[in-house]
Protein backbone atom coordinates (compact mmCIF):
# COMPACT_ATOMS: atom_id res chain seq x y z
CA UNK A 1 0.00 0.00 0.00
CA UNK A 2 1.39 3.40 -0.95
CA UNK A 3 0.54 6.06 1.61
CA UNK A 4 0.50 9.53 0.09
CA UNK A 5 -1.02 11.09 3.18
CA UNK A 6 1.12 13.31 5.41
CA UNK A 7 0.52 12.93 9.16
CA UNK A 8 -1.07 15.88 10.96
CA UNK A 9 -0.11 14.71 14.44
CA UNK A 10 3.56 14.58 15.28
CA UNK A 11 3.14 11.95 17.97
CA UNK A 12 2.38 8.24 17.88
CA UNK A 13 -0.67 8.69 20.14
CA UNK A 14 -3.32 11.21 19.04
CA UNK A 15 -1.82 14.16 20.92
CA UNK A 16 -2.27 17.69 19.74
CA UNK A 17 -2.19 21.19 21.05
CA UNK A 18 -5.04 23.58 20.54
CA UNK A 19 -3.44 25.21 17.52
CA UNK A 20 -5.25 25.96 14.31
CA UNK A 21 -3.76 23.18 12.24
CA UNK A 22 -5.95 20.58 13.88
CA UNK A 23 -9.13 22.32 12.77
CA UNK A 24 -10.18 19.68 10.30
CA UNK A 25 -13.92 19.95 10.00
CA UNK A 26 -15.86 22.95 8.74
CA UNK A 27 -17.84 23.34 11.95
CA UNK A 28 -19.02 26.78 10.85
CA UNK A 29 -21.74 25.00 8.88
CA UNK A 30 -23.36 23.84 12.11
CA UNK A 31 -24.22 27.36 13.22
CA UNK A 32 -27.76 28.74 13.52
CA UNK A 33 -26.67 31.83 15.51
CA UNK A 34 -23.43 33.80 15.60
CA UNK A 35 -21.73 35.92 18.27
CA UNK A 36 -21.83 39.65 17.51
CA UNK A 37 -19.63 42.12 19.39
CA UNK A 38 -20.54 45.56 20.70
CA UNK A 39 -17.04 47.07 20.61
CA UNK A 40 -18.01 49.93 22.92
CA UNK A 41 -18.46 47.41 25.78
CA UNK A 42 -15.43 45.20 25.08
CA UNK A 43 -12.33 45.70 27.23
CA UNK A 44 -10.25 43.07 25.38
CA UNK A 45 -10.06 40.75 28.42
CA UNK A 46 -9.87 37.62 26.22
CA UNK A 47 -12.20 35.39 28.24
CA UNK A 48 -14.28 34.66 25.12
CA UNK A 49 -11.14 33.35 23.44
CA UNK A 50 -10.12 31.25 26.46
CA UNK A 51 -13.47 29.48 26.69
CA UNK A 52 -14.14 29.02 22.96
CA UNK A 53 -14.36 25.21 22.41
CA UNK A 54 -13.01 25.11 18.84
CA UNK A 55 -10.53 27.93 19.67
CA UNK A 56 -11.73 30.06 16.79
CA UNK A 57 -11.55 33.53 18.40
CA UNK A 58 -9.09 35.68 16.47
CA UNK A 59 -7.06 38.36 18.23
CA UNK A 60 -7.72 41.67 16.46
CA UNK A 61 -5.44 43.81 18.66
CA UNK A 62 -8.16 45.55 20.66
CA UNK A 63 -10.90 42.91 20.56
CA UNK A 64 -11.57 39.27 19.58
CA UNK A 65 -13.63 38.12 16.65
CA UNK A 66 -15.03 34.67 15.91
CA UNK A 67 -13.69 33.03 12.77
CA UNK A 68 -16.99 32.04 11.20
CA UNK A 69 -15.41 29.16 9.27
CA UNK A 70 -15.11 27.31 12.59
CA UNK A 71 -17.54 29.01 14.99
CA UNK A 72 -20.24 26.44 15.83
CA UNK A 73 -22.54 29.08 17.32
CA UNK A 74 -22.49 27.45 20.75
CA UNK A 75 -22.77 30.81 22.56
CA UNK A 76 -20.25 30.03 25.29
CA UNK A 77 -18.33 33.26 24.54
CA UNK A 78 -21.56 35.21 25.06
CA UNK A 79 -22.22 33.39 28.31
CA UNK A 80 -18.69 34.03 29.61
CA UNK A 81 -18.33 37.70 28.57
CA UNK A 82 -18.34 39.63 31.90
CA UNK A 83 -19.30 42.92 30.20
CA UNK A 84 -22.08 41.46 28.06
CA UNK A 85 -20.36 42.82 24.99
CA UNK A 86 -21.24 39.72 22.97
CA UNK A 87 -24.71 38.58 21.95
CA UNK A 88 -26.05 35.82 19.73
CA UNK A 89 -27.89 36.81 16.57
CA UNK A 90 -29.79 34.38 14.31
CA UNK A 91 -27.99 33.51 11.09
CA UNK A 92 -31.09 34.48 9.19
CA UNK A 93 -30.29 38.15 9.85
CA UNK A 94 -27.03 37.79 7.91
CA UNK A 95 -28.20 35.87 4.87
CA UNK A 96 -28.79 37.77 1.67
CA UNK A 97 -32.02 35.97 0.84
CA UNK A 98 -33.80 39.21 0.06
CA UNK B 1 20.49 -16.20 33.47
CA UNK B 2 21.01 -12.97 35.35
CA UNK B 3 18.26 -13.05 37.96
CA UNK B 4 18.68 -14.29 41.50
CA UNK B 5 16.55 -17.25 42.52
CA UNK B 6 13.25 -15.79 43.66
CA UNK B 7 11.16 -16.91 46.61
CA UNK B 8 9.25 -20.09 45.81
CA UNK B 9 5.95 -20.66 47.54
CA UNK B 10 2.48 -22.00 46.93
CA UNK B 11 0.27 -19.12 45.88
CA UNK B 12 -3.21 -18.50 44.60
CA UNK B 13 -3.47 -16.99 41.09
CA UNK B 14 -5.02 -13.74 42.30
CA UNK B 15 -2.33 -13.32 44.98
CA UNK B 16 0.33 -13.83 42.32
CA UNK B 17 -1.19 -11.12 40.13
CA UNK B 18 -1.28 -8.60 42.98
CA UNK B 19 2.17 -9.51 44.30
CA UNK B 20 3.82 -9.14 40.93
CA UNK B 21 1.85 -6.01 40.03
CA UNK B 22 3.36 -4.49 43.18
CA UNK B 23 6.87 -5.45 42.04
CA UNK B 24 6.27 -3.55 38.80
CA UNK B 25 5.83 -0.40 40.92
CA UNK B 26 2.60 1.10 39.56
CA UNK B 27 2.19 4.72 40.64
CA UNK B 28 -1.59 4.85 40.35
CA UNK B 29 -3.84 1.89 41.12
CA UNK B 30 -7.58 1.96 40.73
CA UNK B 31 -9.76 -1.10 40.78
CA UNK B 32 -13.11 -2.34 41.92
CA UNK B 33 -13.63 -5.82 43.39
CA UNK B 34 -15.57 -8.39 41.40
CA UNK B 35 -15.69 -12.18 41.61
CA UNK B 36 -13.35 -13.90 40.71
CA UNK B 37 -10.89 -10.98 40.80
CA UNK B 38 -11.67 -9.61 44.30
CA UNK B 39 -8.45 -10.81 45.97
CA UNK B 40 -6.45 -8.75 43.49
CA UNK B 41 -8.32 -5.61 44.56
CA UNK B 42 -8.10 -6.49 48.25
CA UNK B 43 -4.42 -7.39 48.14
CA UNK B 44 -3.43 -4.27 46.19
CA UNK B 45 -5.32 -2.09 48.67
CA UNK B 46 -3.54 -3.93 51.48
CA UNK B 47 -0.13 -3.23 49.93
CA UNK B 48 -0.85 0.49 49.78
CA UNK B 49 -2.31 0.49 53.31
CA UNK B 50 0.70 -1.27 54.87
CA UNK B 51 3.14 0.90 52.97
CA UNK B 52 4.73 -1.86 50.91
CA UNK B 53 3.55 -0.18 47.71
CA UNK B 54 4.16 3.50 47.19
CA UNK B 55 1.18 4.21 44.96
CA UNK B 56 -1.82 6.45 44.80
CA UNK B 57 -4.84 4.18 45.16
CA UNK B 58 -8.08 5.71 43.91
CA UNK B 59 -11.14 4.10 45.43
CA UNK B 60 -13.93 4.25 42.88
CA UNK B 61 -17.61 3.42 42.81
CA UNK B 62 -17.30 1.13 39.80
CA UNK B 63 -15.12 -0.19 37.00
CA UNK B 64 -15.97 2.58 34.56
CA UNK B 65 -14.34 5.10 36.88
CA UNK B 66 -11.45 2.74 37.57
CA UNK B 67 -10.48 2.65 33.92
CA UNK B 68 -11.04 6.40 33.53
CA UNK B 69 -8.69 7.01 36.46
CA UNK B 70 -6.06 4.70 35.00
CA UNK B 71 -6.25 6.24 31.54
CA UNK B 72 -6.01 9.79 32.89
CA UNK B 73 -3.11 8.88 35.19
CA UNK B 74 -1.37 7.10 32.35
CA UNK B 75 -1.71 10.17 30.11
CA UNK B 76 -0.19 12.22 32.93
CA UNK B 77 2.82 9.92 32.71
CA UNK B 78 2.15 7.46 35.54
CA UNK B 79 2.51 3.70 35.48
CA UNK B 80 -0.92 2.27 36.28
CA UNK B 81 -2.52 -1.01 37.24
CA UNK B 82 -6.09 -2.21 37.32
CA UNK B 83 -7.89 -5.55 37.35
CA UNK B 84 -11.38 -6.65 36.50
CA UNK B 85 -13.59 -9.43 35.18
CA UNK B 86 -16.80 -10.05 33.27
CA UNK B 87 -19.46 -7.51 34.29
CA UNK B 88 -16.69 -5.16 35.38
CA UNK B 89 -15.05 -5.27 31.97
CA UNK B 90 -18.38 -4.69 30.29
CA UNK B 91 -19.19 -1.82 32.64
CA UNK B 92 -15.98 -0.06 31.60
CA UNK B 93 -16.45 -0.82 27.91
CA UNK B 94 -16.57 2.77 26.59
CA UNK B 95 -13.47 3.72 28.49
CA UNK B 96 -11.69 0.48 27.53
CA UNK B 97 -12.11 1.68 23.94
CA UNK B 98 -10.92 5.18 24.79
CA UNK B 99 -7.86 3.93 26.66
CA UNK B 100 -6.80 2.09 23.52
CA UNK B 101 -7.68 4.98 21.21
CA UNK B 102 -5.70 7.41 23.37
CA UNK B 103 -2.84 4.89 23.32
CA UNK B 104 -2.53 4.94 27.12
CA UNK B 105 -0.27 2.04 28.21
CA UNK B 106 -2.51 0.81 31.02
CA UNK B 107 -1.89 -2.74 32.20
CA UNK B 108 -5.04 -4.59 33.26
CA UNK B 109 -5.53 -8.06 34.61
CA UNK B 110 -8.77 -9.57 33.38
CA UNK B 111 -9.79 -12.69 35.26
CA UNK B 112 -11.87 -14.50 32.64
CA UNK B 113 -15.51 -15.05 33.45
CA UNK B 114 -18.70 -15.45 31.46
CA UNK B 115 -20.36 -12.18 30.52
CA UNK B 116 -23.85 -10.76 31.00
CA UNK B 117 -26.49 -12.29 28.81
CA UNK B 118 -27.35 -15.07 31.13
CA UNK B 119 -26.18 -14.34 34.63
CA UNK B 120 -23.17 -16.60 34.94
CA UNK B 121 -20.80 -16.51 37.90
CA UNK B 122 -18.46 -18.97 36.26
CA UNK B 123 -15.37 -19.30 34.10
CA UNK B 124 -15.23 -18.69 30.35
CA UNK B 125 -13.40 -16.39 27.96
CA UNK B 126 -16.47 -14.56 26.69
CA UNK B 127 -15.56 -11.33 28.52
CA UNK B 128 -12.22 -11.08 26.76
CA UNK B 129 -13.75 -11.98 23.40
CA UNK B 130 -16.31 -9.20 23.81
CA UNK B 131 -13.50 -6.61 23.80
CA UNK B 132 -11.60 -8.28 20.99
CA UNK B 133 -11.74 -5.32 18.62
CA UNK B 134 -11.15 -2.67 21.29
CA UNK B 135 -7.56 -2.19 20.14
CA UNK B 136 -5.93 -3.61 23.26
CA UNK B 137 -3.18 -6.17 23.29
CA UNK B 138 -4.72 -9.36 24.69
CA UNK B 139 -2.60 -12.06 26.27
CA UNK B 140 -3.83 -15.35 27.75
CA UNK B 141 -1.81 -17.36 30.25
CA UNK B 142 -1.86 -20.98 31.31
CA UNK B 143 -0.71 -21.19 34.93
CA UNK B 144 0.19 -19.13 37.98
CA UNK B 145 3.89 -18.88 37.16
CA UNK B 146 2.94 -17.49 33.79
CA UNK B 147 0.71 -14.89 35.46
CA UNK B 148 3.77 -13.67 37.35
CA UNK B 149 6.17 -13.66 34.43
CA UNK B 150 3.76 -12.38 31.85
CA UNK B 151 2.63 -9.47 34.00
CA UNK B 152 6.21 -8.18 34.13
CA UNK B 153 6.48 -8.59 30.36
CA UNK B 154 3.15 -6.75 29.94
CA UNK B 155 4.62 -3.56 31.40
CA UNK B 156 7.69 -3.85 29.24
CA UNK B 157 5.43 -4.23 26.20
CA UNK B 158 2.74 -1.64 26.96
CA UNK B 159 5.14 1.19 27.77
CA UNK B 160 7.57 0.48 24.95
CA UNK B 161 7.93 3.68 22.92
CA UNK B 162 7.22 1.81 19.68
CA UNK B 163 4.05 0.28 21.08
CA UNK B 164 2.24 2.63 23.54
CA UNK B 165 -0.80 0.41 23.89
CA UNK B 166 -2.84 -0.92 26.80
CA UNK B 167 -2.36 -4.60 27.57
CA UNK B 168 -4.95 -6.98 28.98
CA UNK B 169 -3.58 -10.03 30.76
CA UNK B 170 -6.17 -12.80 30.86
CA UNK B 171 -6.27 -15.85 33.07
CA UNK B 172 -9.09 -18.28 33.74
CA UNK B 173 -11.32 -17.23 36.60
CA UNK B 174 -12.18 -19.92 39.18
CA UNK B 175 -9.45 -22.12 37.71
CA UNK B 176 -6.29 -20.03 38.04
CA UNK B 177 -7.78 -17.26 40.17
CA UNK B 178 -8.40 -19.69 43.05
CA UNK B 179 -5.80 -22.31 42.19
CA UNK B 180 -2.85 -22.70 44.55
CA UNK B 181 0.31 -23.57 42.71
CA UNK B 182 4.05 -23.44 43.19
CA UNK B 183 5.27 -20.07 41.97
CA UNK B 184 8.66 -18.38 41.96
CA UNK B 185 8.25 -14.68 42.63
CA UNK B 186 11.19 -12.69 41.23
CA UNK B 187 13.21 -10.37 43.43
CA UNK B 188 12.30 -6.67 43.38
CA UNK B 189 15.77 -5.71 42.12
CA UNK B 190 15.43 -8.09 39.17
CA UNK B 191 11.99 -6.79 38.18
CA UNK B 192 13.40 -3.26 38.41
CA UNK B 193 16.33 -4.25 36.21
CA UNK B 194 14.12 -5.93 33.64
CA UNK B 195 11.88 -2.87 33.34
CA UNK B 196 14.78 -0.40 33.46
CA UNK B 197 15.33 -0.23 29.66
CA UNK B 198 11.98 1.61 29.42
CA UNK B 199 13.66 4.55 31.15
CA UNK B 200 16.24 4.82 28.35
CA UNK B 201 13.55 5.28 25.72
CA UNK B 202 12.22 8.68 24.64
CA UNK B 203 9.55 9.90 27.00
CA UNK B 204 6.03 9.61 25.60
CA UNK B 205 3.92 12.81 25.58
CA UNK B 206 1.98 13.55 28.73
CA UNK B 207 -0.43 16.08 30.14
CA UNK B 208 1.50 19.01 31.60
CA UNK B 209 -0.40 21.55 33.71
CA UNK B 210 -0.45 24.92 31.96
CA UNK B 211 0.31 23.55 28.51
CA UNK B 212 -2.50 23.46 25.99
CA UNK B 213 -2.00 19.85 25.01
CA UNK B 214 -4.72 17.27 24.78
CA UNK B 215 -5.13 13.69 23.69
CA UNK B 216 -7.78 11.88 21.75
CA UNK B 217 -9.94 14.87 20.92
CA UNK B 218 -9.22 15.28 17.22
CA UNK B 219 -11.35 12.47 15.93
CA UNK B 220 -12.81 14.21 12.92
CA UNK B 221 -12.25 12.99 9.39
CA UNK B 222 -8.53 12.61 8.66
CA UNK B 223 -7.56 13.04 12.30
CA UNK B 224 -9.56 9.89 13.02
CA UNK B 225 -8.19 7.99 10.05
CA UNK B 226 -4.62 8.90 10.93
CA UNK B 227 -4.94 7.90 14.60
CA UNK B 228 -6.60 4.61 13.66
CA UNK B 229 -3.97 3.82 11.07
CA UNK B 230 -1.13 4.44 13.54
CA UNK B 231 -2.95 2.31 16.13
CA UNK B 232 -3.42 -0.48 13.59
CA UNK B 233 0.26 -0.43 12.67
CA UNK B 234 1.29 -0.42 16.34
CA UNK B 235 -0.72 -3.57 16.97
CA UNK B 236 1.08 -5.22 14.09
CA UNK B 237 4.43 -4.28 15.66
CA UNK B 238 3.32 -5.91 18.92
CA UNK B 239 3.74 -9.39 17.45
CA UNK B 240 7.49 -9.15 16.92
CA UNK B 241 7.91 -7.20 20.16
CA UNK B 242 6.22 -9.97 22.15
CA UNK B 243 8.71 -12.49 20.76
CA UNK B 244 11.64 -10.16 21.54
CA UNK B 245 10.53 -9.47 25.10
CA UNK B 246 9.93 -13.18 25.70
CA UNK B 247 13.47 -13.91 24.52
CA UNK B 248 14.91 -11.20 26.78
CA UNK B 249 12.84 -12.45 29.69
CA UNK B 250 14.22 -15.95 29.13
CA UNK B 251 17.78 -14.65 29.08
CA UNK B 252 17.20 -12.74 32.29
CA UNK B 253 14.93 -15.02 34.34
CA UNK B 254 15.53 -18.41 32.72
CA UNK B 255 11.90 -18.98 31.77
CA UNK B 256 10.59 -18.81 28.18
CA UNK B 257 7.08 -19.04 26.87
CA UNK B 258 7.54 -19.04 23.11
CA UNK B 259 6.36 -15.48 22.59
CA UNK B 260 3.12 -15.10 20.64
CA UNK B 261 2.37 -18.83 20.66
CA UNK B 262 3.85 -21.85 22.35
CA UNK B 263 4.48 -24.80 20.09
CA UNK B 264 4.32 -28.01 22.10
CA UNK B 265 5.62 -31.12 20.29
CA UNK B 266 4.69 -29.49 16.99
CA UNK B 267 7.89 -30.08 15.03
CA UNK B 268 7.09 -33.55 13.65
CA UNK B 269 3.36 -33.37 14.35
CA UNK B 270 0.93 -34.33 11.61
CA UNK B 271 -2.15 -32.96 13.35
CA UNK B 272 -2.56 -30.14 15.85
CA UNK B 273 -4.76 -28.83 18.61
CA UNK B 274 -5.13 -25.12 19.24
CA UNK B 275 -6.07 -24.15 22.79
CA UNK B 276 -5.46 -21.34 25.25
CA UNK B 277 -5.47 -20.61 28.97
CA UNK B 278 -5.48 -23.31 31.61
CA UNK B 279 -6.98 -25.80 29.14
CA UNK B 280 -3.65 -25.72 27.28
CA UNK B 281 -2.05 -27.38 30.32
CA UNK B 282 -4.55 -30.24 30.17
CA UNK B 283 -4.04 -30.47 26.42
CA UNK B 284 -0.29 -30.99 26.91
CA UNK B 285 -1.04 -34.04 29.07
CA UNK B 286 -3.33 -35.40 26.35
CA UNK B 287 -0.70 -34.76 23.65
CA UNK B 288 1.87 -36.71 25.72
CA UNK B 289 -0.51 -39.67 26.15
CA UNK B 290 -1.47 -39.73 22.49
CA UNK B 291 2.19 -39.52 21.49
CA UNK B 292 2.88 -42.61 23.62
CA UNK B 293 0.18 -44.32 21.60
CA UNK B 294 2.01 -43.39 18.43
CA UNK B 295 -0.15 -40.50 17.27
CA UNK B 296 1.85 -37.56 15.88
CA UNK B 297 -0.09 -34.76 17.52
CA UNK B 298 1.09 -31.38 18.77
CA UNK B 299 -0.39 -28.43 20.62
CA UNK B 300 -0.36 -24.75 19.80
CA UNK B 301 -1.02 -22.68 22.87
CA UNK B 302 -2.36 -19.32 21.78
CA UNK B 303 -0.84 -16.76 24.13
CA UNK B 304 -1.33 -13.61 22.06
CA UNK B 305 -4.93 -13.26 20.97
CA UNK B 306 -4.80 -9.60 19.90
CA UNK B 307 -3.01 -8.95 17.67
CA UNK B 308 -3.71 -12.39 16.19
CA UNK B 309 -0.37 -14.14 15.58
CA UNK B 310 -0.99 -14.80 11.89
CA UNK B 311 2.58 -15.33 10.73
CA UNK B 312 3.56 -17.62 13.61
CA UNK B 313 0.41 -19.72 13.21
CA UNK B 314 0.90 -20.08 9.47
CA UNK B 315 4.50 -21.18 10.01
CA UNK B 316 3.52 -23.62 12.76
CA UNK B 317 0.60 -25.20 10.90
CA UNK B 318 1.99 -25.32 7.37
CA UNK B 319 2.06 -28.93 6.22
CA UNK B 320 -0.16 -30.23 9.02
CA UNK B 321 -3.07 -32.38 7.95
CA UNK B 322 -5.84 -31.15 10.28
CA UNK B 323 -6.33 -28.94 13.31
CA UNK B 324 -8.86 -28.89 16.14
CA UNK B 325 -9.59 -25.60 17.90
CA UNK B 326 -10.98 -25.53 21.43
CA UNK B 327 -12.83 -22.31 22.20
CA UNK B 328 -14.01 -21.38 25.68
CA UNK B 329 -16.36 -18.80 24.19
CA UNK B 330 -18.83 -18.29 21.40
CA UNK B 331 -18.82 -16.14 18.29
CA UNK B 332 -22.47 -15.34 17.90
CA UNK B 333 -23.40 -15.29 14.25
CA UNK B 334 -20.53 -17.50 13.12
CA UNK B 335 -20.72 -21.24 12.78
CA UNK B 336 -17.53 -21.82 14.76
CA UNK B 337 -15.78 -20.61 17.92
CA UNK B 338 -13.98 -17.23 17.76
CA UNK B 339 -10.46 -18.65 17.55
CA UNK B 340 -11.55 -21.28 15.02
CA UNK B 341 -13.05 -18.57 12.81
CA UNK B 342 -9.82 -16.61 12.85
CA UNK B 343 -7.70 -19.65 12.16
CA UNK B 344 -9.92 -20.48 9.19
CA UNK B 345 -9.13 -17.03 7.81
CA UNK B 346 -5.50 -18.19 7.48
CA UNK B 347 -6.34 -21.36 5.56
CA UNK B 348 -5.38 -20.05 2.14
CA UNK B 349 -1.84 -19.67 3.50
CA UNK B 350 -1.78 -22.79 5.68
CA UNK B 351 -3.47 -25.00 3.11
CA UNK B 352 -7.03 -26.14 2.82
CA UNK B 353 -6.95 -28.49 5.80
CA UNK B 354 -9.91 -29.49 8.00
CA UNK B 355 -10.42 -27.04 10.87
CA UNK B 356 -12.63 -28.61 13.52
CA UNK B 357 -14.22 -26.19 15.94
CA UNK B 358 -15.03 -27.25 19.50
CA UNK B 359 -16.96 -25.24 22.07
CA UNK B 360 -16.16 -26.45 25.57
CA UNK B 361 -15.55 -25.24 29.10
CA UNK B 362 -18.39 -22.71 29.17
CA UNK B 363 -19.76 -21.71 32.56
CA UNK B 364 -17.15 -23.55 34.67
CA UNK B 365 -17.63 -26.87 32.88
CA UNK B 366 -14.24 -28.55 32.83
CA UNK B 367 -12.32 -29.07 29.62
CA UNK B 368 -11.32 -32.58 30.64
CA UNK B 369 -8.67 -35.02 29.47
CA UNK B 370 -11.34 -37.26 27.82
CA UNK B 371 -12.80 -34.20 26.07
CA UNK B 372 -9.45 -33.25 24.55
CA UNK B 373 -8.68 -36.91 23.83
CA UNK B 374 -11.85 -37.08 21.79
CA UNK B 375 -10.87 -33.91 19.93
CA UNK B 376 -7.52 -35.46 19.01
CA UNK B 377 -9.18 -38.65 17.76
CA UNK B 378 -11.67 -36.75 15.61
CA UNK B 379 -9.00 -34.46 14.18
CA UNK B 380 -6.94 -37.53 13.38
CA UNK B 381 -9.87 -39.12 11.55
CA UNK B 382 -10.50 -35.89 9.63
CA UNK B 383 -6.80 -35.82 8.63
CA UNK B 384 -7.29 -39.27 7.09
CA UNK B 385 -10.11 -37.97 4.94
CA UNK B 386 -13.05 -39.15 7.05
CA UNK B 387 -16.10 -36.84 7.19
CA UNK B 388 -16.20 -34.58 10.22
CA UNK B 389 -18.52 -32.22 12.01
CA UNK B 390 -17.58 -28.56 11.58
CA UNK B 391 -18.65 -27.41 15.05
CA UNK B 392 -19.16 -29.48 18.17
CA UNK B 393 -20.55 -28.25 21.45
CA UNK B 394 -18.83 -30.86 23.60
CA UNK B 395 -20.99 -30.48 26.74
CA UNK B 396 -24.15 -31.11 24.70
CA UNK B 397 -23.07 -34.50 23.38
Amino acid sequence: MVIKYKYQMQTEAPWSDANQKMLALDTGGWRTERPVLDKSLCNYCGLCSLYCPPQCMRDKGDHYEADLAWCKGCGICVHECPRKALSMKPEGEFTNAR
Amino acid sequence: MLAKKGKVSVMMGNAVAATVARLCRPEVVSLYPITPQSEVAETMSGFVADGSLDAEIVEVEGENSAMNVCRAASLAGARTFTATSSYGLVYMYDTVLETAGFRAPVVMVNVNRETPGIHAVSSGQQDMISTRDAGWVQIIVENNQEIADQLIMCYRLAEDYDIQLPVMLNYDGYYLSYLNEEVEIPEQSDVDAFLAPLKDQPRRPRIIPGKSTGCGTHGMEMGYVEARYKHWLALDRVKQKVDEIDKKFGEYFGRNYGGQIEEYRMKDAEIAILASGSAAGTAKTVVDTKREQGLKVGLIKLRLYRPFPEERLIAALKGKKAVGVIDRSISFGWKAGPMAVELKALCNQIGNIPVLSYIDGLANLDITIPHIGRVVDEVNAAAKGKPYQEVTWIPLE
